[in-house]
């Protein structure tokens, strides 16, 4: 079967729309209902986050509900059983986002093998060096057809901004500004000269932009240089001050997409 | 030199710069220029100067007589406490606030946990004029006040970390994400050998004048340059790396790093990183580290905010491994005892991390005629308030 992020790249090439969201947050069992739920909405691609107890990349948002996930006894091993629960009632691509130390605790090898079967299309590991990549990933990922998504920003040089895109298969992940996750509510000047950037590059990948998606506005900002955007921080503080999940949901997606 | 780093940044299995996308830039930056700025000739004129001038360098090899009969070998203290602000922090500040101006940064940040290496840095930022903000666990805050008062005094901002247990390790983190918010106008003065590569190479090399010295002193005291012991605590591991690099070569002089057991090594309350930790990843290097099955960090433990880090440098995590160096551990309560003791035998009331590698001295069994180094890596000062509270004096 082909990677799920492939067939969705070859079908949709404007305003994907990811989703991240934390795993076990803001309850332990929450992570199939909302990634049912954003499927339904409207989402295109589900980003779930391992939980880490010392993410040096996010800002207090997303710090806050690793914290709460952990608290509630999320584990790699029940994460991949949720999202094999997931799987069985959605189609639309997972990509899974952490940090590499409960990847390696897990064993790399059986994380990547458990990770296909459960049904992940791709990873998103930010602390993850080219050369570890090419050294202990490249070959197991690339036999199971699991994309592998690389990370660049505003200060990412050229010549590296090539490399991304030689190591990543299935999307480029730019990073909005040089911050931690968070949301802004809008693009600076220089956003959006770095963003006209990504958009004059040829590349052989799809481009996502993430960090700071937090509205309509910035949503339709960054899809006017990309093939979309990744929404993180500000679903996460939805679903902080949601009382009905569900609805919260369906109303987040419909607000980004310019639907409300 | 299989002791030193690799072309990748690796200490055998451990090091490497693990570090996202945002932080690359920046430590890009500082691996293709550290090496090529700290060997011009005019950068180690002004080192070396300040050094001595400013520092108070070198530092007495002291030959600790009292105890030396206590312990019934040749004892010596290299009197790191008696370096300018107290600890040899300040001789890993220099060097890379001389590399933060070569780079042309106009602003600097630090993580702290007993606030010397946090003094350390506001005082060199003073000393330069540069802009100053220390991240520093809450919890440290409170039981290290006075320097936290010293940093405001010269300057600086001081930042409470209020995640995790507010220490060390959450201090880290704070800074690498200020870091990772200000990537071009700020250098990141990272205060032991921990951190991805070049930090742990960059702050080895810094500290190693303390062995340097130590060479010399002792060609002068004893006409021999090598000892068979050399003793320092290990938080993360710089006054140590500091103490063992010029001898990391010779493999007569045993390397002792003392950690904190806290409460206990099995109390769950614990620093001991090398008894309690397995190989991981945590502040961008592959390292030892206090962790669950799970690879989720473990809280540490010490009574001593400088030790209470659940991981140690990579090169420590390497010496370990290839049992080059070896690593024992010591309880609260005997570190605050030896405190006192060395207090009342030489008169010299030492910080608590020190205090740790003090009380190695009872786990150790030396010869007659063993030639011992401490190294004494700071003063007691700061730590009035915790020998109080603890009280057994
Ligand atoms: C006096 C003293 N010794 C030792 C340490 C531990 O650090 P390291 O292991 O890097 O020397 C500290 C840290 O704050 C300190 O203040």
């Amino acid at each position: 079967m082909k990677n799920r992020l492939t067939e969705l790249f070859e079908k949709k090439k404007k305003d994907v729309l990811a989703v991240y969201y934390t795993a076990g947050y803001p309850s332990l069992d929450d992570t199939e209902v909302i990634g049912k739920t954003l499927v339904k909405a409207g989402t295109d691609i589900i980003e779930i986050g391992i939980p880490f107890s010392d993410p040096i990349a996010d800002g207090p948002i997303i710090q806050a509900s690793n914290k709460v996930a952990l608290d509630n006894g999320m584990q790699v091993s029940l994460l991949l059983e949720q999202v094999k629960a997931l799987r069985s009632q959605v189609s639309a691509p997972i990509v899974l986002m952490g940090y590499l130390n409960p990847v390696y605790q897990y064993g790399i090898h059986k994380f990547l093998i458990d990770a296909k079967a459960a049904g992940v299309d791709g990873l998103i590991l930010p602390d993850l060096p080219a050369k570890e990549y090419e050294d202990n990933f490249k070959a197991t990922c690339e036999s199971l057809d699991l994309s592998v998504i690389f990370l660049l920003t505003p200060t990412t040089s050229l010549e590296r901004r090539n490399k991304v895109d030689q190591l990543s298969t299935g999307f480029i992940y730019a990073v909005s500004a040089s911050s931690t996750t968070g949301n802004s509510k809008s693009f600076d000047e220089n956003q959006l000269h770095y963003f006209e950037t990504l958009k004059t590059q040829k590349w052989r990948n799809p481009v996502l932009i993430g960090f700071g998606i937090s509205n309509h506005e910035t949503f339709s900002q960054a899809c006017q240089y990309s093939a979309g955007a990744i929404v993180g921080s500000a679903f996460i503080k939805a679903l902080e001050q949601s009382k009905d999940i569900k609805q919260t949901i369906q109303t987040f997606v419909k607000v980004l997409r310019g639907n409300l | 030199m299989k002791y030193t780093v690799d072309e990748s940044g690796f200490y055998g299995n451990f090091g490497g710069a693990y570090i996202p996308e945002m932080l690359y830039p920046n430590v890009e930056e500082l691996r293709l220029n550290y090496l090529a700025i700290t060997e011009q000739k005019s950068f180690n004129e002004e080192f070396q100067h300040l050094l001595r001038e400013f520092v108070g360098r070198p530092t007495p090899l002291y030959f600790a007589q009292r105890l030396s009969e206590r312990y019934q070998a040749h004892i010596y203290l290299k009197r790191e406490d008696l370096c300018h602000t107290g600890a040899h922090k300040i001789n890993n500040t220099i060097g890379q606030i001389l590399l933060a101006k070569a780079l042309g940064k106009s602003k600097i940040i630090a993580e702290t946990g007993a606030g010397q290496h946090g003094v350390a840095t506001a005082t060199v930022c003073a000393l330069m004029g540069l802009d100053c903000t220390v991240y520093m666990g809450k919890l440290d805050m409170e039981r290290q006040k006075p320097n936290v008062e010293r940093m405001r005094i010269l300057g600086a901002r001081v930042v409470p970390a209020t995640s995790g247990n507010q220490t060390l390790k959450d201090a880290t983190n704070e800074a690498m994400r200020h870091w990772i918010n200000n990537p071009t106008d700020t250098h990141y003065i990272i205060g032991s050998v921990v951190g991805p590569h070049p930090y742990p190479d960059m702050v080895a090399r810094f500290q190693s004048v303390i062995s340097q010295e130590i060479k010399i002193q002792l060609i002068d005291q004893t006409g021999n340059p090598t000892p068979d012991y050399v003793v320092a605590c290990v938080g993360g591991g710089s006054n140590a790396m500091g103490a063992f690099y010029h001898f990391l070569q010779d493999d007569h002089v045993q390397l002792i790093g003392v950690e904190a057991a806290g409460h206990g090594v099995d109390s769950g309350e614990s620093a001991a990183t090398t008894a309690l930790g397995k190989p991981g990843i945590l502040h961008g290097s592959k390292t030892l580290l206090m962790q669950t099955q799970d690879g989720q960090v473990i809280e540490p433990y010490s009574i001593s905010a400088g030790l209470d880090y659940p991981g140690i440098g990579p090169i420590h995590a390497h010496l370990f491994e290839t049992e080059r160096a070896s690593f024992i551990n010591i309880t609260d309560e005997e570190a605050m005892q030896a405190g006192i003791m060395l207090s009342r035998t030489e008169g010299i009331i030492p910080a608590i991390e020190t205090a740790h590698a003090i009380a190695a001295l009872d786990k150790l069994q030396f010869d007659k005629d063993d030639v011992v180094v401490l190294n004494l890596s700071g003063r007691g000062d700061k730590d009035l308030e915790t020998y109080i509270r603890w009280g057994k004096y």
